[in-house]
């Protein structure tokens, strides 16, 4: 526990930095208050809002990984989200809704996972095929219009709470906690950082690389339905165009805020979170500190900038060389003792 | 002198890798750098190239201080280098990596013709007759490998550094790199030769400087110094046992041992002629021949790597569609090229020794953490795996020690027929009299093993029987007495056979 503690340092940090900057323009940003059963303020909101993408996080950080990129989920989100919405305006009801909605991601990712992994084109690109042609196939099933709906059960997922919580919080602080603990706990994470690092080598020493690929893009197709979902729950709606739009690109830098290496290999799925968490506390914190809302993209690509250089190995390496001249005085102390 | 070292230092966490070394070297001379895996060769070496920045000592080139601070500076300076582990670009032609940064260009624009003519000039040396225009992944790792050379070769101006440039060349491509090094000592460059092959140790060089634990031991003409001396200089004690205290005896009245596997039809046309082959318990195949010749892909189809052919045990037929199923089979296959193939290099050394046996267990039932320790402090102990501690990242052990790490992973899987492709390349005499050790006390135990290697001495110490590969095909089966450096010779060479395999 204090292993995985000092490894989210960094994240740790970075937020807290965060949070006390947004709190000097805004006083109030840290309090919580109870207001019909449910809790309220800003960081609350940050839990609610960063949901979609602190979701697609989850599973972008076990594509990349893998190595791979999976640049379809913001895509996904809304082709999930029109078949939730298609589900209730059809009268599926709550359950028929939530599981089309989850069996959409999943095939998206099947899709995504068999090129990847059996024709083996490369995941950028593959990935983009259903990135472009995925938000047709949502106005396909939206037919071209927002597509909205009444429907409580099925709102609760974007606006309920749940013991005092907003909803989509709970869902992708349980969704993280599993995904967490499936990789941990059984040899799952190994294996999928071991494909990510070296593909024929795993395969060689009997890793079933293909099939644990597949899983892994369908593992974000998974995440991406569940985000879908709470964005057309939140809205009471789907939005073809505009859901998820983008999103793929938050969930990207999530992940690497959270020094996840593009290159694939070792992961931390809570590291991703945190990051999600970043992107969102700016966003959010940018908004309540009064900026003009045209310099919110400027702000945001600055303060990204900035953690990005801080967290960069470069600066670990200046950070570790700096710790270690402080603890060992002399190190060519050996030389003069010898010459004595 | 050319070139010399005084008080480098280098500390890596956990290591001090490097500790007040001196090293000099003179224009003119061959220098052999020896020493056991993980004596700090290749770190001295980066140090002097740029890889590396050393945290302290002076190198003085030419009686000026340098500290290059990337490989290109190095390169500049006249230092050209061959890495341990080939580090070209597998994606760009050979031309193109043969003149990387030197490429000729008219008004800005690169030359092709002229880039493929002098990429051609620069392989003749070395016999190597190939196609330039084609990616240089698509060629064996010794081809890459005298291509490494050839460009190590042509950017030295004054210094060229082999960090154990033949470990993947057999005997014919080692004779042409040592014309074309003893050629570039005529002209006074200084060569610095890394290797663990001693004999071609006393062949190439002048003088010698071993290290051990990264300190500086002893700098000597080679005159000065014998077989037994020098190893001793290197491992701290006399290696009580070299590897022929361990040969199997190859007289004709070995014991019949019970038969465990039956290979019918294995390979395909164009890749290796279809082979028989039948594996005893507690066997030793050897399979002998010239790189290209189709040793490695004949393990290939054995592992299921390729597919061809069937194989039957005494319970019936084993399917071998993929490695997956070979192994479930009990097969294991430590390949050729540990880089590419073998290790995991993010993955600690714990990780990657448990590796194997985690797939084959599948992904619900993990190895508990203790027991992944036990194992690898066990093989670390075996095999003297020289390591910090098992959680160091396998990509930080030096090549020798990497390559014990693969052998490990495979040891744990304790297998019944177990493929060792090349199983001692890059692994000192110490450890490697006792790799040999260990083959026989798991064939003792019954495990049948295959062993591919170009050393012909390590192929006769352990095998029970030899085959010779050649032109891609089993061309002759060498057995008792039949097993000697003559005999096989002999079948890779020539066209009379010894004895035609059924
Ligand atoms: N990048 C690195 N990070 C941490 N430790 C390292 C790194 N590179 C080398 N070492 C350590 O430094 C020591 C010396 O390694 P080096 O590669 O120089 O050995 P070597 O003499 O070349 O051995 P070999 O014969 O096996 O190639 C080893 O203990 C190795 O684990
Ligand atoms: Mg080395």
């Amino acid at each position: 526990m204090r292993r995985s503690l000092t490894a989210l340092a960094p994240q740790l940090i970075t937020l807290a930095a965060l949070v006390a900057l947004v709190s000097v323009f805004f006083p109030g940003f840290v309090e919580i208050r109870l207001i019909d059963g449910r809790m309220v303020g800003p960081i609350i909101d940050i839990l609610k809002r960063g949901a979609p993408v602190a979701l697609l996080a989850i599973g972008m950080t076990l594509v990349i990984a893998t190595r791979g990129i999976d640049l379809s989920v913001g895509t996904v989100m809304a082709i999930c989200g029109a078949v939730a919405a298609w589900s209730i305006d059809k009268g599926l009801g709550l359950g028929g809704a939530v599981a089309l909605a989850i069996a959409a991601g999943l095939v998206a990712g099947l899709w995504n996972g068999t090129l990847v992994a059996i024709i083996g084109i490369q995941p950028i690109v593959a990935t983009l095929i259903l990135m472009t042609a995925g938000r047709g196939i949502a106005q396909l099933i939206t037919e071209g219009r927002i597509l909205t709906f009444t429907h409580d059960g099925f709102s609760w997922f974007g606006s309920g709470t749940f013991l005092t919580v907003p909803v989509p919080a709970v869902i992708w602080v349980v969704t993280g906690i599993t995904v967490a603990l499936l990789m941990r706990r059984t040899a799952l994470g190994l294996l999928v950082e071991s494909i990510g690092i070296n593909r024929r080598a795993s395969a060689l020493a009997g890793i079933n690389a293909t099939v644990l690929l597949i899983a892994v893009y369908m593992a974000s197709g998974l995440c991406a339905a569940l985000a879908g979902i709470i964005t057309a729950a939140d809205i009471r709606g789907a939005d073809a165009n505009n859901a998820g739009l983008w999103l793929e690109l938050d969930a990207i830098l999530a992940v690497v805020i959270g020094g996840n290496s593009l290159l694939g290999g070792r992961f931390s799925v809570a590291a991703s979170l945190l990051g999600a968490m970043i992107i969102q506390t700016i966003d959010t914190g940018i908004l309540l500190a009064g900026f003009p809302s045209e310099y919110n993209l400027v702000i945001k690509a600055a303060l990204v900038l900035v953690i990005l250089v801080l967290q960069s190995p470069r600066m670990a390496a200046e950070w570790t060389t700096w710790r270690a001249a402080r603890r060992e005085p002399k190190p060519a102390g050996r030389v003069q003792e010898d010459a004595q | 002198m050319l070139l010399s070292i005084r008080s480098l230092t280098k500390r890596f966490p956990g290591t001090l890798a490097l500790d007040d070394v001196r090293f000099d070297l003179k224009a003119g001379e061959v220098h052999a750098l020896l020493g056991e895996n993980g004596a700090g060769k290749s770190t001295l070496i980066k140090c002097l190239t740029g890889a590396y920045r050393p945290d302290g000592g002076d190198i003085t080139l030419d009686g000026e201080k340098i500290s290059p601070r990337s490989t290109s500076e190095a390169q500049e300076l006249g230092i050209g280098t061959v890495y341990q582990e080939v580090n070209l670009l597998p994606n760009l032609t050979v031309a193109q990596n043969l003149c990387f940064g030197r490429e000729p260009r008219r008004m800005g624009m690169i030359q092709t013709r002229a880039m493929t003519r002098q990429a051609d000039a620069m392989l003749e040396a070395y016999g190597l007759d190939i196609d330039v225009t084609r990616d240089l992944g698509l060629y064996s790792v010794a081809i890459q490998q005298i291509v490494a050379i050839a460009r190590a070769v042509a950017l030295s101006g004054k210094v060229l550094i082999l960090d154990e440039p033949t470990a993947s060349l057999d005997a014919r491509e080692v004779e042409m790199l040592f014309e074309v090094v003893r050629g570039l000592r005529e002209k006074g460059l200084g060569i610095v030769f890394v290797s663990h092959f001693l004999d071609q140790v006393f062949e190439l060089s002048d003088r010698v400087t071993v290290l051990r634990n990264g300190r500086h031991v002893v700098t000597e003409d080679i005159a000065e110094l014998d077989r037994v001396k020098l190893i001793e200089h290197m491992l701290g004690h006399a290696l009580e046992t070299e590897v022929d205290d361990h040969a199997t005896p190859h007289d004709d009245s070995a014991p019949k041992r019970p038969e465990m596997l039956k290979f019918r039809q294995m390979g395909r046309a164009g890749v290796v002629h279809p082979f028989d082959l039948d594996v005893r318990q507690g066997e030793v195949v050897g399979l002998a021949g010239l790189l290209g010749s189709g040793r490695t892909e004949s393990a290939e189809f054995l592992f299921g790597l390729r597919s061809g052919g069937t194989a039957t045990d005494t319970d019936g037929d084993v399917p071998l569609d993929t490695p997956r199923k070979a192994i479930a089979a009990g097969f294991g296959f430590a390949p050729e090229d540990r880089k590419t193939d073998g290790i995991v290099a993010d993955l600690s050394v714990r990780e990657n020794i448990a590796l194997a046996l985690q797939a084959a267990r599948g992904w619900a039932r993990p190895i508990p953490r203790a027991e992944q320790a036990r194992l690898a402090d066990m093989y670390i102990e075996r095999l003297d795996i020289r390591t910090s501690d098992a959680e160091k990242r396998v990509g930080e052990l030096s090549g020798g020690n990497q390559q014990k790490v693969v052998l490990a992973r495979w040891l744990a899987m304790n297998p019944r027929f177990l493929i060792l492709d090349e199983p001692t390349r890059g692994i000192d005499v110490g450890a490697h009299a006792e790799i040999l050790r260990l083959i026989h006390e798991l064939t003792a135990e019954g495990m049948a093993l295959l062993v591919i290697s170009s050393e012909l001495d390590e192929l006769i110490a352990v095998s029970d029987r030899v085959i010779v590969v050649r032109d891609r095909r089993h061309v002759a089966e060498l057995t008792g007495s039949d097993i000697r450096t003559d005999t096989i010779v002999h079948a890779i060479a020539h066209r009379d056979d010894i004895g035609e395999v059924a």
